[in-house]
């Protein structure tokens, strides 16, 4: 594919390779254990496995999946409410496709579908819209979803029915934003990574800048990546590279896409309809501060928190889950009690297993080589 | 069909009913003439054969002209319930009759009878039921099978999408043919008889709500001349299946499962169609999993794969016929992808349905 192809070229990966090699050899702690790389976004772990890039990597980097997989973090209660929401008499609930089989504490809100809830997979707010536009006499509700990826679309859909008055649609806001949990990440007492691969698309959202306090206070690198795999090994490499020379830095290794400062249009939509809520749950991860935004009371009449009764109960994670253990860093996927077993793509306990971009399902789907295939035989 | 049919004893031919309005009602179902018409005007008119003429409650069929051309009978049936009808290069018709002859084809069977049931929503037009009919006729005369038997109901408005079609379908298998998943041993070789994925991204595309423009079409096509082809060229042939739902990934898992062998496949030798990549890259999905309604994955020995390969790429529906890959007797149940990066990943059954991710 045109513009594709050029970044999957084995023979530049094998280059990246020896480069990864030769910044590895220069650094003193790759001979006592290997050094821990973090890649933040999903988006990432997908394309390392896809393409098997971890099997290409020297024994001494080791990649940590992150917690950017805005489907993964997000809670048990959250999707209860999801249901109650779409299962409200007149509702018309619309949703990304992944989030239909996250589990719930009863139910996903595919089973919901199934029990006759009018739930519709969209690819854009817009198409959410546009559903409300043509079924004026349903209330129409729009599942909101991820990082500062996904919220410029969000609030420019807001900023549209607003604009041509279309009042039976409504938000339920569900967006995050990374860099409080990338700061609780770091602040863990446990710490053991020793660099970051950024994520790509959120920072062509919010540029370079809000990342600086991890080079600053935490003394770790860390390189914005693109989504290629040449994108990814590149990162690896520049990452290494900071390692060997003692540097701890931003880097930009995604500059065909993320602009130093962002897209400033993109952030004033943002500011324009959302601000910070006081914390957020996170699935495995707990509370977080100021880690996920809601709608500005300007805009409280597209909020489907404010304007359907709504249960928000606070739902345990399944107590044999290790996902927070796996999402900061500390466990391998296959290293969890239930991964494979009790957990599995078909049922997924923890959220890790239920989107392409976990790192659960990722490792289950495409991981380990040789590990003995997990079923009901084995 | 058969519960109008079976009525009639009278051996002398009856005049054919006559549809003279635009939709299908509840009263189509209803068992008297309005269902009558509906049978003869629509379907026995584009079914046009023999054996259906005799309107008889079964198709009948000599057992000495069955055995002239095997030793064994193989039967199907599946279920067609595609939305949208109507797609780049083929309909519900087309498949309902494609997919039938393809899964007996793919197991050396010489396809020979169909059946045709429909389940109708009132309301549908008429014509759209004959556009439908008139593709089962195209499709069977182009795979040589006859429909020979079927049967009509309507429903109320919401209890079908339009119109959900079954067929079955009976061929025989010619003696010495003894083709099974189980059967693929280390050193095989993987053939596909074209690029993958076509039908299943012309059907996203075709939805409409994603608004995507690339110029795909349904690879939807009956294989059984083909297939008799292969097994010409390449008489020690283990194994053939058509790739439809699940794709290519999940009929190469069923294989090494089966035959307790490992699957090696070689991602730049796949064949994927330039916009099929590219649908596929926008919505984060992976194109061995995409359904196929004409292509077939292979299992041939070694010795003879060469030769299978240029039976199929002499064939007009086996042109970009390649060698995707080779049975081994290692990580045995398992399929492995070399990666066009020169890495290693496993490509496993597929869980459910493909979900796009969101960013």
């Amino acid at each position: 594919m045109k513009y594709v192809d050029e970044f999957r070229d084995p023979a530049k990966a094998r280059a990246l390779i020896g480069e990864i090699n030769v910044q590895v050899a220069r650094i003193e702690t790759c001979k006592s254990r290997p050094l821990a790389i973090m890649e933040v976004c999903g988006g990432h772990t997908h394309a390392i496995f896809k393409y098997g890039i971890e099997q290409m990597l020297p024994d001494a980097v080791e990649l940590v999946h992150g917690p950017g997989c805005p489907v993964c973090v997000l809670p048990m209660g959250r999707v209860d409410d999801c249901v109650a929401l779409a299962e409200t008499p007149g509702v018309i609930f619309t949703t990304f496709g992944d989030a239909m089989r996250v589990p719930g504490s009863k139910k996903s809100l595919m089973q919901a579908k199934a029990d006759g809830a009018d739930i519709r997979m969209v690819y854009s707010p817009l198409d959410a819209l546009a559903i409300a536009r043509s079924n004026p006499d349903k209330e129409v509700i729009f599942f909101g979803l991820g990082f500062e990826t996904t919220m410029p679309s969000t609030a420019l859909t807001i900023l549209q029915a607003e604009a041509e008055g279309i009042r039976n649609f409504s938000l339920f806001c569900n967006h995050i934003t990374i860099i409080p949990t990338m700061e609780a990440i770091c602040s863990s007492p446990d710490l053991k990574l020793d660099g970051f691969l950024g994520p790509g698309h959120v920072s062509m959202v919010i540029g370079e800048a809000p990342y600086r306090f991890i080079a600053e206070r935490y003394k770790r690198p860390l390189v914005i990546s693109g989504f290629e795999p040449l994108d990814v090994l590149h990162s690896i490499a520049m990452v290494l590279k900071q390692i060997a020379e003692g540097r701890a830095e931003i880097e930009n290794q995604y500059s065909r896409i993320v602009p130093k400062n962002g897209n400033e249009q993109a952030q004033a939509a943002i500011s324009r309809v959302f601000e910070l809520r006081e914390f957020f749950e996170w699935r495995g991860l707990g509370s977080i501060d100021h880690s996920g935004v809601r709608i500005r009371d300007a805009y409280a009449h597209y909020d489907a928190e404010r304007k359907f009764a709504v249960p928000a109960l606070k739902i345990a994670d399944p107590a044999a889950c290790q996902c927070g253990d796996v999402l900061k860093g500390l466990l391998k996927p296959q290293d969890c009690k239930v991964f494979g077993r009790a957990c599995t793509p078909e049922t997924p306990l923890g959220a890790l297993m239920v989107s392409s971009e976990g790192a659960c399902a990722a490792y289950y789907q495409y991981g380990d080589l040789d590990r003995e295939p997990v079923g009901e035989d084995a | 069909m058969s519960e109008a049919l079976d009525k009639r004893t009278s051996p002398a031919p009856r005049p054919r009913g006559k549809l003279n309005v635009p939709k299908v009602t509840l009263a189509h179902g209803g068992g008297g003439k309005a269902m009558r018409d509906l049978v003869d005007d629509v379907f026995v008119r584009a079914f046009d054969n023999p054996l259906l003429a005799t309107l008889e409650d079964q198709a009948r069929f000599r057992l000495a002209d069955l055995s002239a051309q095997g030793d064994r009978l193989a039967m199907t049936t599946d279920s067609y319930v595609v939305d949208p009808l109507f797609f780049p290069g083929g309909d519900i018709g087309k498949l309902a009759v494609c997919g039938t002859v393809n899964d007996l084809a793919v197991g050396g069977a010489v396809p020979l009878y169909l059946s045709c049931s429909v389940i109708i929503e009132e309301g549908i037009e008429v014509e759209t039921l004959r556009r439908i009919a008139r593709s089962m006729a195209e499709a069977a005369a182009e795979a040589n099978v006859m429909i020979v038997t079927g049967d009509t109901k309507v429903v109320h408005h919401g209890q079908c999408d339009k119109i959900f079609i079954n067929t079955s379908g009976v061929g025989v298998i010619r003696e010495g043919i003894d083709l099974g998943a189980g059967n693929a041993r280390p050193g095989d070789i993987v053939l596909v008889n074209g690029v993958l994925g076509d039908h299943g991204a012309t059907i996203l595309k075709s939805r409409g709500d994603l608004a995507l423009d690339a110029a795909i079409e349904s690879d939807c096509a009956p294989l059984g001349d083909l297939i008799s082809t292969l097994l010409a060229a390449a008489p020690g042939t283990r194994f053939i299946r058509d790739a439809t739902r699940g794709g290519v990934a999940s009929v190469l898992n069923e294989i090494a499962i089966a035959s307790d062998a490992g699957i090696e496949i070689d991602e730049t030798a796949t064949p994927i169609r330039e916009e099929v990549k590219g649908v596929c890259e926008i919505l984060g999905l992976d194109p061995m999993y995409l359904a196929n309604e004409g292509k077939i994955v292979c299992i041939v020995p070694e010795d003879q794969s060469a030769n299978a390969l240029a039976a199929l790429r002499a064939h007009p529906y086996g042109r970009e016929a390649c060698a995707i890959g080779r049975v081994t007797g290692q990580r045995r149940g398992r399929v492995v992808m070399n990666t066009v990066l020169g890495g290693k990943r496993i490509v496993d059954m597929l869980v459910g349905e493909q979900l796009p991710r969101i960013c």
